[in-house]
C-alpha cells in the first residue's frame, strides 16, 4: 500500500508549491524551501514508525503535522533534530536536508541549536525564569553579562511573556502557571536563534486562553523563523497552519496548503480524518 | 445474618488494637532509648566534656576532647573516600551504564552494603595495618569510607533517575551536550536529595564501632596527622561502658549522649533539606 500519492509530488517542487490565493497575512511570493525529507524511515528496533516520508517545509510557514495517536508525527518531527536519538535502538534511514544539507551528516549540537524544539508539556529547569532562557546562550559559550540579558529580553517578549515576568525574572520557573511555563520553553527555545522551531502538541496540557495566546505568538514568529508544529486538535492546524500533512500508520498519506487538505481532500483517508469520522 | 456480624466487628476490633498496641510498642521503645540516655547522659555531661582529654581512673574532670575531634578527622576522611566513589557511580549507572551492567553493580552495591561492618574492619584491617604495622586515623577512615559507597551511590542514582526525561530533552534540545546536561540540569535539579543522602549516610556511619577497633583503635590523648591510632567517641563509649569504673561508666553516658544527638541533628537537617528542596523541585 503506498500513500504517497500525487498531491504532495507537487510540493516536492517548491515553485509550484504556493499558488495564487488570497490569504491577507499571507506574503504572495513564492516561499523558499527550509527544510526537505526525502524518502525517510524510521525504526523503534524492529518496528517501523515512518515509511518513505517525504515532503517540503517552507521558510516562514507554519507546518502541521496531523494524525491520530501512533501514526508517527511526533516521530517525525523528532527526527528533524535528531531528538530520536536520545532513545537507545532507534534508527533514521533516508535523508533530511536543511538548507539543502543533509542533517544526519551534521554535528548534533550544531543541528539543534538551528532547529529547536518545544515539547508536549512545559518543561523549565529548575531554575529562575532569567536562567532558563539564558541557559541555551551560556552552554553555547556565550558568557558577556550584556549580551545574555539583552536576548534573554528579547526572547520573552518574542515569546509574549515579558511584561508578565520582568518583575521576576529571578523567581524560579516554577512559580509561573502552565501556559506560562509553555511560552517561556518558547522563549528558551527562541534565545539561541533558532532557524526552525518544532511544537510537539504545544498545547495540549493548556486550557483554550493560554492556547489561543501560543497560537497568536505563531503568527508573529512565523515572519523570523520557520514553524513546524505537531496537533492532536484539527481546529488548530485549521487556524495556524498554512502547509498541513496528514499522517496514518507511518506514512504521509497527503500533504498539502491547509485549506485544500481540509476542504478538499484527495484521498478517502484524509476526508474521513478531517471530517472526524474516525481518529 | 447478626452472628457473622457481629463476629467481624470482634475480629476487627481485636485486629485494630493489636496493630496499634506494637505501633506504639515501636515508637515506645526509640523514646525509651533516647529518655534513658539523656537522663543519664545529660546530667554526666559537663564543659569539662568537650575541652578536656580523659584522665586516669579516680581522677575527676576529664573529657573526650580528643575523642570528639578524632571521631571528627575520621568521618572527614570517610566521607572523602567514600562520597567521590559512591557520587560518580551513581552518576554513572544512572545517566551512562547499560541494563545488564547497571543492574549486576546494582546488585554488588547492595551485597556490600549487606557485608558486617567487622568484616570491612577486618578488610581494612588486614589491607592497611598489618602492612603499616600500626592502627591509624586512616585505616579507620578507609574502613567507614567503604562502609559508606553503598549508600551514597544508591541515594545518588536514584536521585538523579527521578530527574524527569524531558528536563535532559530540554537541555539537549539546546545543544547541550549529554555531559553538559547532566552537569547543569540533572545534578543540580538533584543535588538537595543527593547531598541529603550523604549526610544521612554519614549519620549511619558514625556510630560504627566494630570496624574502628582493629584500625583506629584507640588513644588517651592528642593524635597528631592520619598515621597514629586516634580516639573516637563510639569506641570510647564501648571501652569505658565495660570498665568496672562508675565514673567512666559516666563518661560513657555523657559519650552516647553527644554522638546520639549528633545523629539525630544531621538526620534532621537532610530531611529539612530534603522537604526544603521538593518546594523547588520539578513537578
Amino acid at each position: 500500500m503506498n500513500f504517497t500519492g500525487t498531491s504532495q509530488s507537487s510540493l516536492l517542487r517548491p515553485d509550484a508549491a504556493c499558488s495564487a490565493r488570497d490569504g491577507d497575512a499571507r506574503p504572495q511570493q513564492t516561499p523558499q524551501v527550509k527544510l526537505q525529507a526525502v524518502d525517510l524511515n524510521f525504526y523503534y528496533g524492529a518496528f517501523q514508525a515512518l515509511r518513505d516520508v517525504s515532503l517540503t517545509v517552507h521558510a516562514n510557514r507554519v507546518t502541521s503535522f496531523i494524525g491520530p495517536s501512533g501514526c508517527g508525527k511526533s516521530t517525525f518531527l523528532r527526527t528533524l533534530n535528531r531528538m530520536y536519538e536520545t532513545v537507545p535502538r532507534t534508527r533514521a534511514e533516508g535523508q533530511v536536508l536543511l538548507d539543502g544539507e543533509n542533517i544526519f551528516e551534521m554535528e548534533v549540537a550544531w543541528l539543534r541549536r538551528r532547529v529547536g524544539m518545544v515539547f508536549q508539556r512545559s518543561n523549565p529547569f529548575p531554575k529562575s525564569i532569567f536562567d532558563n532562557v539564558a541557559y541555551g546562550l551560556r552552554i553555547n559559550g556565550t558568557k558577556r553579562k550584556s549580551v545574555v540579558s539583552e536576548a534573554v529580553e528579547e526572547s520573552l517578549q518574542r515569546a509574549a511573556l515579558w511584561t508578565e515576568v520582568k518583575d521576576k525574572l529571578h523567581a524560579s520557573a516554577y512559580d509561573l502557571s502552565g501556559g506560562q511555563q509553555q511560552r517561556l520553553c518558547i522563549a528558551r527555545a527562541l534565545a539561541v536563534n533558532p532557524e526552525i522551531l518544532l511544537l510537539d502538541e504545544p498545547c495540549s496540557a493548556l486550557d483554550p486562553i493560554a492556547t489561543a495566546k501560543i497560537e497568536e505568538l505563531l503568527f508573529d514568529l512565523k515572519k523570523q523563523c520557520t514553524i513546524a508544529i505537531v496537533t492532536h486538535n484539527m481546529q488548530q492546524a485549521a487556524r495556524v497552519a498554512d502547509y498541513t500533512g496528514f499522517f496514518l500508520l507511518g506514512q504521509l498519506v497527503e500533504f498539502d496548503e491547509t485549506p485544500v487538505i481540509f476542504q478538499r481532500p484527495s484521498r478517502k483517508e484524509t476526508e474521513d480524518y478531517v471530517t472526524g469520522r474516525f481518529g | 445474618m447478626p452472628n457473622l456480624w457481629q463476629r467481624r466487628k470482634v475480629v476487627n476490633v481485636a485486629m485494630l488494637s493489636l496493630t496499634a498496641v506494637f505501633t506504639v510498642a515501636t515508637i515506645g521503645i526509640l523514646l525509651f532509648i533516647l529518655g534513658y540516655l539523656f537522663w543519664n547522659g545529660a546530667r554526666s555531661l559537663n564543659w569539662n566534656f568537650f575541652t578536656k582529654l580523659p584522665v586516669p581512673v579516680g581522677e575527676t574532670g576529664g573529657g573526650m576532647a580528643n575523642a570528639i575531634v578524632g571521631s571528627a578527622k575520621v568521618l572527614a576522611l570517610a566521607t572523602l573516600i567514600g562520597v567521590p566513589i559512591g557520587f560518580l557511580g551513581g552518576v554513572y549507572l544512572s545517566e551512562f551504564g547499560g541494563k545488564s551492567f547497571s543492574s549486576v553493580v546494582r546488585y554488588m552495591t547492595d551485597l556490600l552494603n549487606g557485608v558486617p561492618s567487622i568484616v570491612i574492619g577486618i578488610f581494612a584491617y588486614a589491607l592497611i595495618v598489618l602492612r603499616m604495622k600500626h592502627f591509624s586515623a586512616f585505616a579507620g577512615g578507609f574502613a567507614l569510607g567503604i562502609m559508606m559507597i553503598p549508600i551514597a551511590l544508591r541515594s545518588t542514582e536514584e536521585f538523579l533517575h527521578s530527574v524527569p526525561v524531558a528536563l535532559r530533552e530540554g537541555a539537549m534540545a539546546l545543544g547541550a551536550s549529554k555531559s553538559q546536561a547532566i552537569l547543569t540540569v540533572v545534578i543540580p535539579a538533584a543535588v538537595r536529595g543527593i547531598v541529603s543522602g550523604i549526610m544521612l549516610d554519614l549519620a549511619r556511619v558514625a556510630g560504627e564501632t566494630a570496624p574502628l577497633l582493629f584500625t583506629a583503635l584507640s588513644n588517651q590523648f592528642w593524635s597528631p596527622g592520619w598515621n597514629h591510632p586516634v580516639a573516637t567517641l563510639p569506641v570510647f563509649i564501648f571501652t569505658y561502658a565495660i570498665s568496672p569504673y562508675p565514673d567512666w561508666h559516666q563518661q560513657a553516658w555523657a559519650a552516647g549522649f553527644v554522638l546520639l544527638t549528633l545523629v539525630l541533628v544531621v538526620n534532621v537537617i537532610a530531611r529539612l533539606f530534603l522537604s526544603k528542596g521538593f518546594s523547588h523541585a520539578p513537578r
